[in-house]
């Protein structure tokens, strides 16, 4: 470039410094062909790819996540309703349907390096930990393990799927293709580290029920994840050790009802130690509103 | 499979991902000295004397440039090739940082902008290049894996050689070479029409990005007063006469 087109080009953009969208055409014009640009174009079509790969995977995660919610509420429902199973039915259900979109995730990840967009996606995971953990307890009385999550989360791929998700390859393959979606260990201890909310929530419910034997179930169940979370203390990342707060709360909360249940058990007819326990449990509740 | 039993395995997999990182700093540490010891080489462009022995300077680094790449050898087999992303916060800052440099030193040499292919080489064969799959593939090992530099680390380190070529051209306008400023000028422009093309996120990468206007700006301001005294004529001719 020739200095005089050099100090008339700059001359020029100076003065359209302001109106960007002028400067910008008669740049493109200039030098759109060039390796630079070419290379930039390549780029701009990787980072498109990258950030709408995120945008979907942020999106599946919030269905995730409202889905996995739902069936917590409904989950809690099974202190009051006397068709428990039922209910469990209904329940697994809707984790049936949250896990298709887990897959879609899974899908969306192949051949991804998962912790790239692990950021996009844990919120949803750690939820949907917390209503499997949750359904599981109320079956089995027992903390899921991260191993028998992850079997859950193991898809096959469908025909059907085949034909519209994979332009590429041949329909008439007929080999079934597996892949899966693994929650990490901190994905994992955080879904569980809700959980405890939730158990307190069904703790002070089935009081007010007139359950007497659940709460003191609770309380040993919840001491043991308490102690487990005290066992990996600060070493686990910065979430973890945030959550053994509200953990430490939930924990006081149901050993507190344990021990009403205990000193004034005997004092206070059946029927009416509902009543004691479902003021109770709305101060609580009015409690977490306020916090 | 009791309660304290899974903890004490979940605390086994915490321990262990606390231990990689641990080994990972120690390696970016390195790194990083390798890394300043190329900027203190290479700063010394900006000063009056060192316009001359610029290629001497570049040959340096260079020689620089292998210690770089033992050591991110050695950076590569401390983590499971396959979770680059899980550790990528460790590495990411100096990895820029030498994008950055492998970028001035071939700037300084040829005046272009170095390409990611140029860049993997100069950091070391083993870096290999993430491509994106823009073609559905369903096998695994279709796509090149490992320690790869990925594209906003890329862009940023490009980003650094933006401010810090405005630099220079001030510092070579100091030293008497007039010409260089200009050919700053047209290269800075082509790098931000570039950068205008991309559709960047709210991120670190745009606010990065977000800065280049100043550099432009500088260098504008640069190229005006020389122009505005003709002296940018003044280079041109030499530069001919030299020819």
């Amino acid at each position: 470039m020739s200095s005089k087109e050099g100090s008339g080009g700059f001359r020029k953009r100076k003065h359209d410094n302001f109106p960007h969208g002028q400067r910008k055409d008669e740049k493109n014009n200039v030098n759109s062909s060039s390796s630079l640009m070419v290379s930039f174009k390549s780029f701009q079509l990787e980072l498109d790819t990258r950030h709408d790969k995120y945008e979907r995977l942020v999106k599946l995660s919030r269905d995730i996540t409202i889905e996995s919610k739902r069936t917590i509420f409904l989950l809690h429902r099974i202190t009051s309703d006397p068709n428990g199973e039922e209910i469990l039915n209904e329940s697994e259900a809707k984790l049936e349907a949250v896990r298709q979109k887990i897959k879609q995730v899974a899908q969306e990840l192949i051949g991804e390096d998962m912790y790239q967009f692990h950021r996009a996606i844990s919120p949803g995971l750690q939820e949907y930990v917390e209503a499997v953990s949750f359904q599981y307890f109320i079956k089995t009385r027992s903390l899921i393990s991260v191993k028998e999550i992850n079997k859950q989360l193991i898809f096959t791929m469908e025909d059907e799927e085949e034909e519209t998700n994979m332009p590429s390859s041949n329909p008439h393959d007929k080999q079934l293709y597996t892949w899966s979606l693994k929650v990490t260990p901190v994905d994992y201890l955080l879904g569980v580290a809700d959980l405890t909310g939730e158990l307190m929530r069904m703790c002070i419910n089935s009081v007010g029920n007139g359950d007497i034997d659940t709460p003191f179930e609770l309380s040993q169940f919840l001491r043991q994840i308490y102690d487990g979370f005290s066992y990996i203390g600060n070493t686990g990342p910065y979430e973890v050790s945030k959550k053994l707060y509200t953990l430490k709360q939930s924990l006081a909360k149901v050993e507190n009802a344990c021990y009403t249940l205990k000193v004034r058990g005997s004092e206070i007819p059946k029927h009416m130690l509902a009543d004691v326990f479902s003021t109770k449990a709305e101060m609580i509740d009015r409690e977490e509103g306020l916090s | 499979m009791s309660v304290s039993e899974m903890f004490i395995t979940l605390q086994g997999v915490l321990t262990a991902d606390q231990d990689i990182r641990e080994e990972i700093r120690k390696v970016v540490q390195t790194l990083e000295q390798t890394a300043r010891e190329i900027l203190t080489l290479l700063q010394g462009v900006h000063q009056g004397a060192g316009f001359q022995d610029i290629p001497k300077k570049c040959q340096k680094a260079r020689e620089h440039f292998g210690t770089v790449r033992t050591q991110l050898a050695s950076l590569k087999t401390k983590f499971p090739a396959d979770q680059y992303y899980r550790f990528h916060e460790h590495w990411r800052f100096v990895l820029q940082r030498l994008v950055f440099l492998a970028a001035f030193v071939v700037y300084l040499e040829t005046e272009t902008l170095v390409t990611r292919e140029a860049v993997t080489e100069i950091l070391g064969s083993m870096i290999l290049i993430h491509i994106a799959t823009l073609v559905f593939t369903l096998v695994e090992a279709d796509r090149e894996r490992g320690f790869h530099l990925d594209i906003e680390d890329y862009l940023s380190g490009i980003l650094t050689l933006a401010s810090e070529l405005s630099r220079l051209a001030v510092n070579s306008v100091t030293a008497g070479d007039y010409s260089r400023p200009l050919r700053i000028s047209t290269f800075i422009n082509e790098l931000d029409s570039g950068f205008r093309l991309l559709n960047l996120k709210n991120d670190s990468l745009r606010k990065r990005y977000d800065g280049l206007k100043y550099d432009v700006k500088k260098i504008e301001e640069v190229v005006y007063d020389l122009s505005i005294r003709g002296l940018n004529k003044e280079a041109a001719s030499d530069a001919g006469g030299e020819k």
